[in-house]
């Protein structure tokens, strides 16, 4: 097995003085896709935080491409999808600068973009599938589509590794399949996935690995659970894509009250 | 009127008048962006105590209150970072502590309100020699780093996290759109003065915005507005004071026919969306 592209050793995290992650272990070796699953206020979220330096850990180490957190410099081999409502802010913006602004790490202070900035943009465009509407402001645009316009935006930094935070939360079905039919993409060029999810729909067929959260500790890292048995035993299915993998305890409901 | 441009003074009015009106709205669309449209607002109130400590020591006022306005600016921008929940309590505080010691240190300084006043409204046609080429290097400063930086700018405003996750400085840059801001205060308290300077850094921007879809498109277009206005509303209460015997002060002026650009704007604006919205 190759060098993990990510790994976390005892990781722990207070949130105002809350803690919300009890020493995470967890290796992502490069080209894995890996579905971090659980509860809201599993955990899940500040996992993926704690990974890309946004929020600092109380204690344990995190490694990216084998290089300490704190030393690590070498950002544009990370992909960041945030968990956004919108992508849209103050001010108009239109696709094509929205995903530009991802080519933000490999260029230069005070140089215009180059050839491989422009290649790289409309390539990303291309796999999410908004080439047409590159011009349009992102405002105008469903929320399914502005979560393509971050996820291009991610992938025209031509990144190794990229962090997706709910990508289809709040995104009707038809989105969540052409959602599906990028990250497909990115798989098979080789890129290592680490994907937040409450469901997985239509991601499901990708994931190699999921891992599953639980009051801030993982409770299950191995192959993809099976949808079919998980939710064969308590009710018949009667739609392919509705289904929240069942990996919540009793308890877990006590947290969605948070 | 065209004797009026042979007058120096009007010469220098519309210089000054001319840079400000470029440049607030640029610093302007990164802080409307950002959701902080009454930054500028602020920095004019914390930049009159700069004035006044400028009169009280007999030094030059501007560049007190450039002084000032940039720590205001700093200071604002930790509380922000600090992300408090009373953040804004704390933002006024620092307003109108600023605002109340300018006055009353003004009244110290032994001067009265008028001296005041010429820098609350601005007192584009008393401007010196001298004014003008502070103003005109400030002001070029602040378009030069606007424009120069913009791909960092834009990420930074847009999206704080993704930009942090990208390894672009984040701090660095809100403190430096902070810091262009407490300059471009000073720059426009001369022309429009420091009650109305956020009127000249906002309202070219949300005029604009009625109309671009891009953001680019929208700092060009903002930046044209804010010069049409300035140079505009400058020669219009020239021209009101001179021909018609009537006081229109320049400040004002600029500010309302800002306003009326976004007016005229904002029916185009509204039907524009809603063809994009049929056409989606």
């Amino acid at each position: 097995m190759s060098d993990p592209v990510l790994s976390l050793h005892e990781v722990r995290l207070s949130l105002a003085g809350r803690p919300v992650l009890h020493g995470v272990d967890l290796d992502v070796s490069s080209g894995e896709f890996v579905a971090l699953l659980g509860a809201n206020g599993s955990g899940k979220s500040t996992l993926v935080r704690a990974a890309t330096g946004l929020r600092p850990v109380s204690s344990g180490t995190v490694e990216l491409f084998g290089t300490p957190l704190p030393a690590f410099r070498d950002w544009s081999r990370v992909g960041f999808v945030p968990q956004r409502v919108g992508a849209a802010s103050g001010v108009p913006a239109s696709v094509r600068e929205i995903v530009t602004s991802g080519r933000l790490g490999r260029r230069r202070l005070l140089r215009p973009l180059g050839a491989s900035d422009r290649r790289a943009v409309a390539d990303a465009l291309d796999v999410v599938g908004l080439t047409d509407r590159a011009t349009d402001s992102v405002a105008t645009l469903s929320g399914g589509q502005q979560q393509r316009v971050l996820i291009a935006r991610a992938l025209a930094g031509e990144p190794d590794l990229f962090f997706l935070d709910e990508p289809t939360a709040g995104v009707d079905l038809a989105h969540q399949h052409a959602l599906a039919d990028c990250l497909g993409t990115l798989k098979e060029r080789g890129a290592t996935v680490v994907l937040v999810a409450h469901e997985l729909g239509p991601m499901a067929p990708l994931v190699d690995r999921a891992v599953v959260m639980r009051h801030g500790e993982v409770a299950y890292d191995g192959p993809p659970l099976d949808e079919e048995t998980l939710h064969a035993h308590h009710h018949p299915r009667l739609h392919r894509h509705d289904h929240t993998p069942h990996v919540g305890s009793p308890l877990d409901s006590l947290e969605e009250r948070r | 009127m065209i004797d009026l441009l042979s007058h120096p003074f009007m010469l220098r009015a519309l210089l000054a008048a001319a840079v400000t009106g470029l440049a607030a709205p640029t610093i302007g669309t990164y802080l409307v962006q950002r959701r902080l449209a009454l930054l500028g607002d602020g920095l004019g109130h914390v930049a009159v105590f700069g004035v006044a400590v400028g009169l009280f020591t007999g030094t030059s006022p501007t560049w007190v209150a450039v002084l000032v306005a940039i720590l205001g600016a700093v200071a604002i921008e930790v509380i922000r970072e600090r992300g408090h929940t009373n953040g804004d309590v704390a933002l006024a505080l620092l307003f109108y502590g600023g605002l109340a010691a300018g006055v009353l240190v003004t009244g110290l300084a032994g001067q009265n309100a008028s001296t005041l006043q010429s820098f609350l409204f601005g007192s584009v046609t008393t401007v010196s020699y001298a004014d003008v080429m502070t103003t005109l290097a400030l002001a070029v400063v602040v378009v030069l780093l606007c424009v120069g930086l913009s791909p960092q700018l834009f990420a930074v405003a847009q999206d704080p996290e993704f930009a942090r996750v990208a390894g672009v400085r984040v701090r660095l840059y809100h403190l430096l759109i902070a810091v262009l801001a407490a300059v471009t205060v000073t720059v426009a308290m001369r022309t429009v003065g420091l009650l109305l300077v956020s009127a000249l850094m906002v309202v070219p921007v949300a005029t604009s915005q009625q109309l671009t879809r891009s953001f680019r498109g929208t700092l060009g277009l903002a930046m044209g507005l804010g010069l049409v206005a300035a140079v505009g509303g400058l020669l219009l209460a020239a021209f009101l004071s001179l021909d018609f015997d009537l006081d229109v002060a320049p400040g004002p002026a600029i500010v309302l026919l800002s306003l009326t650009g976004f007016a005229l704007a904002w029916p185009v604006g509204a039907w524009l969306r809603s063809r994009e919205v049929a056409r989606a």
